[in-house]
C-alpha cells in the first residue's frame, strides 16, 4: 500500500506550522504502516489534545480524537472490547507525560497491545508555548519566562520503569531510524512507547533562540546519538524489547477456561 | 408467587445491565457503588465480556466510551467524587453521540462528604455537570426492582438515542435488599446501523429523527470522531451555522422524544389537594405517608419521578392546572429538586422538606409537612 | 396470618450483624412475606457500631427503615446503648448475659443469654451471629426454621456450613430454655 493512500487528501493542507517536525513523524509512521500487510478498516488511531493530536484527522483509518491526556484510556477500551483491531495512539509530550501521565504508566504496567508514539517537541504548541514535563530545565516558555524551574522526565526511563515491553526513541533528524523503530513498535505485541524527538520552531525554538527549523534539525542531529552510545548525547534506538503476556490475550484466554467452568483460584 | 431473589440495589444494577446486554465494564472502586464493580468482575468473564479496573474514574469512563465505539454495550459506575472526575468525558460522549451508561450511587458531598450514607445532591450535577449545552438522560429508581428495570431502560435509551444515560440513585437504594423478580427484558434496543455504503457514509448526517447511525470501528466504515465541534462528516468545523446546527440537533433529539423518555408514576393525584413529589429513596417515605393519608381520607397524591432529565414539566403543569394542589417536595439535598419544580409550579405552592445529613427523611417529618400544607 | 416485624440486629463491625440481617430477610422472603433489609455502618469495615434492619410484613412495604422496633438483637453494650431507645413497648430484646440492660425502656421483654460464653466454646467463636439468630427466632418465632436453615446454608461460606449449623442448633437450644 502506498503511504499516500493512507492520508485523507481532502484534509490537506495540515495545520502544522512551517518547519514543524510533526509531519516528519507522521510520514515515518505511514511509511512503516505501508510496509505492512494491514487492512485499514482494522486500524484505529486514537489521539488526545494538542498539535500531535491533529494527526489522527489526516489518516484514513478509524480515527478518534479524544479529550486531553486520555487517548491511552480510550484506546484501552477499544482494544479490550475488540482485540482484533490494531490500535495506535498518537500523542504529545504534554498530552502523554503531564495530564495523561497516569494512563501512560498504567498502560505500560498492563502491557496492553497499543503502540504509543509520542511527538515530543518539548512544548505545548497548540496553546502557543507553555512548558511541558519534557521541557528541559532552564529553557524558556510562556509560562517559564525566567527559564523552566521544573526538571523534565526522561520518557524512555519512565516507560521502562513502568514496565513497557517495547521502548524506543527516534528523532526527526533521523527519519529512517524513526521509521524503523516505529515499525518495530507496531510489530511488537504488547505496550510500545516510541518517543519521537521533534522540533517546534514557532514557539520552543523562537523563545529559546534556536534559530530556524533547519537550525533546530541540526541541533537535534548534533545532540542525539543514533547508535545510543555517544557520551553526553540523547540516545536513540530501541532500549527495551521483551516479551511478556499481553493484557487482552491473557484476559480472554483466562476467561475462556472460566466459561468452561474451570474456576480460577 | 413469582420467584423472588433477595438482592441489593447495586446487585440489581449488575443483573439489569447483564440482561440488557452489557459486555464491558471499566471502573474504579468507590463507596457506595463498589458492589457494582465487584459484581461485574465476577459475572462479565463468565459471559465472555470484559471487566477492567482502571487507574481512576477519568480512565474508567474513557475506556467505557472506547469500548462502545468498538460496538460493545459499555458502562461504568461511581459515586460523587468519581462522578465529578468523569464529567469531561460524559460531555465527550454527549458531543460525539456515543452510548454509554454511567451509574452514580449518590453519597453526601461536597468533597469526600459522607461516603457510607445517602444523599441526592448530585441531582443537578447529573444534568449540568459537564460544560457546554449538552443532552443527557437521567433515570432515578427508588427500589431494588426499579434499579433492575431502569438499568435495562438506561441501556435501551442510550442505544436508541446515541447519548450517555446516567442512572442516579442514593446509597439507601444501592445497599437496600428487597425481593426482586429478574424478568427477561421485553425489548432490547441496539443502535442503528448505517444504511449506506462506506464511500457514501457521512457519520453525523442524521436522518429526520436527528439520530446518527454510527458504525462501530472495525466494520468497514472509516471515519473520524472528535470532541471538537464537527459537521456531518465528523470533521472539525468553525462554521457558525454548522456549530449551532450540531448543538441544536444533539439536544433536539432528546427534546423531541421527551414523551418516549420521560417516565413517572402518579398515585391519586387527580383530586389531590397536596401532591408529594419525589425521586429515589424519599419516594419510599412518600408512598408510606401518602397511603396513610388517603386511609384517613386526606386528599394526598404522590408523583414519583423515574426520568429526572429531561424533567417531567408537562406532567406537573397538567396536574397543577387541574388541581391547583400544593406540592410537598422531600429531597435529600438543600433544595435542588424544588428549584426545578418551580419552573412549573408557583413558588408559593411548593413546600420543601429538606434533609441532607445522611439519614432518610422520616414518615413523621413528611407527615408533619403534609399536615401543615393541608391546614 | 398477619405478620409485621421490625427487626434490628446490632453489634460491632465485623461481628456479622449485617449478614444475620440478610439471612433473616432471605428466610422471610422464602416464607412468602414482603421484606426489606437495610444497614447502617461507618466508614470502617471493622469496629464501630453497625446495624442491620429487617422489615417483614404480610402487607406491601414502602418506607424501608424501622420505626417501631419490636425485635432487637444487641451483641455489644455500645450497640444497645445506641439503639436501645428505638425499642417499642412490648418489643423483644435478645442480648448477652454480660450486657447491662438497666436502661432498656419499660415494657420490653428482655432475653439475656450466654451468647459469647457459648460461642467461645464452639470451634470458631465468629459464628455467634448465627447462634444469636437461632436464639432470636426460637423466642420470637419470626420465620420458619427450615427457611432459616436454608438461608444460612445459602449465605455462609461453603466450608463453614457445618460449623454454622452447629451454632444454629446451639442457638435453638438456648432459645428453648429461655421460653
Amino acid at each position: 500500500m502506498n503511504y499516500k493512500d493512507m492520508l485523507r487528501a481532502d484534509k490537506m493542507p495540515h495545520i502544522w506550522c512551517p518547519g514543524c517536525g510533526h509531519g516528519i513523524i507522521l510520514a515515518a509512521f505511514l511509511r512503516a504502516m505501508a510496509a505492512k500487510e494491514v487492512d485499514p478498516d482494522k486500524v484505529v488511531v486514537v489521539s488526545g489534545i494538542g498539535c500531535s493530536a491533529r494527526a489522527s484527522g489526516y489518516l484514513d483509518f478509524n480515527t478518534l480524537h479524544t479529550t486531553h491526556g486520555r487517548a491511552i484510556a480510550f484506546a484501552t477500551g477499544i482494544k479490550l472490547a475488540n482485540p482484533e483491531l490494531m490500535v495506535v495512539v498518537l500523542t504529545g509530550d504534554g498530552d502523554c507525560a503531564a495530564i495523561g501521565g497516569n494512563h501512560l504508566i498504567h498502560g505500560a504496567r498492563r502491557n496492553i497491545d497499543l503502540t504509543v508514539i509520542v511527538f515530543n517537541n518539548s512544548i505545548y504548541g497548540m496553546t502557543s508555548g507553555q512548558y511541558s514535563p519534557l521541557t528541559p530545565h532552564r529553557k524558556k516558555a510562556t509560562t517559564a519566562p525566567y527559564g523552566n524551574f521544573d526538571h523534565p522526565f526522561d520518557l524512555v526511563e519512565l516507560a521502562k520503569g513502568a514496565g513497557a515491553t517495547f521502548v524506543a526513541r527516534g528523532a526527526t533528524a533521523y527519519p529512517r531510524q524513526l521509521e524503523k523503530v516505529i515499525s518495530h513498535g507496531l510489530d511488537h505485541k504488547g505496550f510500545s512507547v516510541i518517543e519521537a524527538v521533534s522540533q517546534c520552531p514557532t514557539y520552543y525554538g523562537r523563545r529559546n533562540k534556536m534559530g530556524s527549523a533547519v537550525d533546530m534539525l541540526h541541533w537535534i542531529k548534533e545532540n542525539t546519538s543514533p547508535g545510543g552510545k555517544e557520551e553526553g548525547k540523547i540516545p536513540l534506538g530501541v532500549f527495551v524489547q521483551v516479551q511478556r503476556p499481553e493484557y487482552c490475550s491473557n484476559y480472554y484466554e483466562s476467561i475462556e477456561s472460566l466459561a468452561r467452568g474451570e474456576k480460577g483460584e | 408467587m413469582a420467584n423472588k431473589k433477595l438482592i441489593q440495589g447495586n446487585e440489581a444494577c449488575v443483573e439489569g445491565a447483564l440482561a440488557a446486554g452489557v459486555r464491558f465494564f471499566a471502573g474504579y472502586p468507590i463507596t457506595p457503588s463498589t458492589e457494582i464493580a465487584e459484581g461485574m468482575a465476577e459475572r462479565l468473564p463468565l459471559v465472555g465480556g470484559a471487566f477492567i479496573q482502571m487507574e481512576d474514574e477519568i480512565a474508567s469512563i474513557a475506556a467505557a466510551i472506547g469500548a462502545s465505539i468498538a460496538g460493545v454495550k459499555a458502562m461504568t459506575a461511581t459515586s460523587g467524587p468519581g462522578f465529578s472526575l468523569m464529567q469531561e468525558n460524559i460531555g465527550f460522549a454527549a458531543m460525539t453521540e456515543i452510548p454509554v451508561v454511567v451509574v452514580d450511587v449518590c453519597r453526601g458531598g461536597p468533597s469526600t462528604g459522607t461516603p457510607t450514607k445517602g444523599s441526592q445532591s448530585d441531582f443537578m450535577q447529573t444534568r449540568w455537570g459537564t460544560h457546554g449545552d449538552h443532552p443527557v438522560i437521567v433515570l432515578t429508581p427508588s427500589s431494588v426492582q426499579e434499579v433492575y428495570d431502569e438499568t435495562i431502560r438506561a441501556f435501551n435509551l442510550a442505544e436508541k438515542y446515541m447519548v450517555p444515560v446516567i442512572l442516579l440513585y442514593d446509597e439507601v437504594v444501592g445497599h437496600m435488599r428487597e425481593g426482586v423478580v429478574l424478568t427477561k427484558p421485553e425489548e432490547i434496543i441496539e443502535r442503528k446501523k448505517p444504511s449506506v455504503k462506506p464511500e457514501d457514509y457521512r457519520p453525523y448526517a442524521a436522518a429526520e429523527d436527528m439520530i446518527p447511525a454510527l458504525a462501530p470501528f472495525g466494520t468497514g466504515y472509516r471515519y473520524h470522531i472528535t470532541g471538537l465541534s464537527h459537521d456531518e462528516t465528523g470533521f472539525p468545523t468553525g462554521n457558525p451555522k454548522a456549530i449551532q446546527g450540531l448543538l441544536e440537533r444533539i439536544c433536539g433529539k432528546i427534546e423531541a422524544n421527551r414523551h418516549d423518555i420521560i417516565k413517572y408514576n402518579a398515585f391519586d393525584v387527580d383530586d389531590a389537594e397536596a401532591v408529594i413529589l419525589a425521586f429515589g429513596s424519599p419516594v419510599r417515605t412518600a408512598r408510606h405517608v401518602q397511603k396513610e393519608a388517603r386511609a384517613r381520607g386526606k386528599k394526598v397524591g404522590l408523583f414519583q419521578i423515574l426520568t429526572a432529565w429531561p424533567f417531567p414539566h408537562e406532567a406537573l403543569q397538567e396536574i397543577y392546572a387541574k388541581t391547583q394542589a400544593s406540592f410537598v417536595i422531600p429531597e435529600m439535598t438543600l433544595g435542588q429538586l424544588a428549584d426545578e419544580v418551580s419552573k412549573s409550579v408557583p413558588r408559593d405552592k411548593i413546600y420543601s422538606v429538606l434533609r441532607n445529613d445522611g439519614e432518610m427523611i422520616t414518615p413523621a417529618q413528611l407527615e408533619e409537612a403534609v399536615r401543615r400544607v393541608l391546614e | 396470618m398477619n405478620k409485621n416485624w421490625e427487626v434490628i440486629i446490632s453489634g460491632s463491625g465485623g461481628q456479622g450483624a449485617i449478614l444475620a440481617g440478610i439471612i433473616l430477610a432471605e428466610a422471610a422472603l422464602a416464607d412468602g412475606y414482603n421484606v426489606i433489609q437495610t444497614q447502617s455502618y461507618g466508614p470502617e469495615a471493622r469496629g464501630g457500631a453497625s446495624r442491620a434492619e429487617v422489615l417483614i410484613s404480610s402487607e406491601a412495604l414502602a418506607y424501608p427503615k424501622v420505626q417501631n422496633c419490636n425485635l432487637m438483637v444487641a451483641m455489644t453494650q455500645e450497640s444497645l446503648n445506641k439503639y436501645g431507645g428505638m425499642l417499642a413497648p412490648g418489643a423483644i430484646l435478645v442480648t448477652d448475659e454480660e450486657i447491662d440492660t438497666s436502661s432498656v425502656p419499660d415494657g420490653v421483654i428482655v432475653h439475656k443469654a450466654p451468647i459469647f460464653a457459648t460461642a467461645a466454646r464452639l470451634p470458631r467463636p465468629m459464628v455467634a451471629n448465627i447462634m444469636v439468630l437461632g436464639i432470636m427466632n426460637t423466642v420470637a418465632n419470626v420465620v420458619s426454621p427450615e427457611h432459616l436453615q436454608a438461608a444460612i446454608q445459602a449465605r455462609v461460606p461453603a466450608a463453614t456450613i457445618q460449623l454454622n449449623m452447629e451454632a444454629l442448633a446451639k442457638g435453638i437450644e438456648i432459645g428453648q430454655q429461655l421460653v
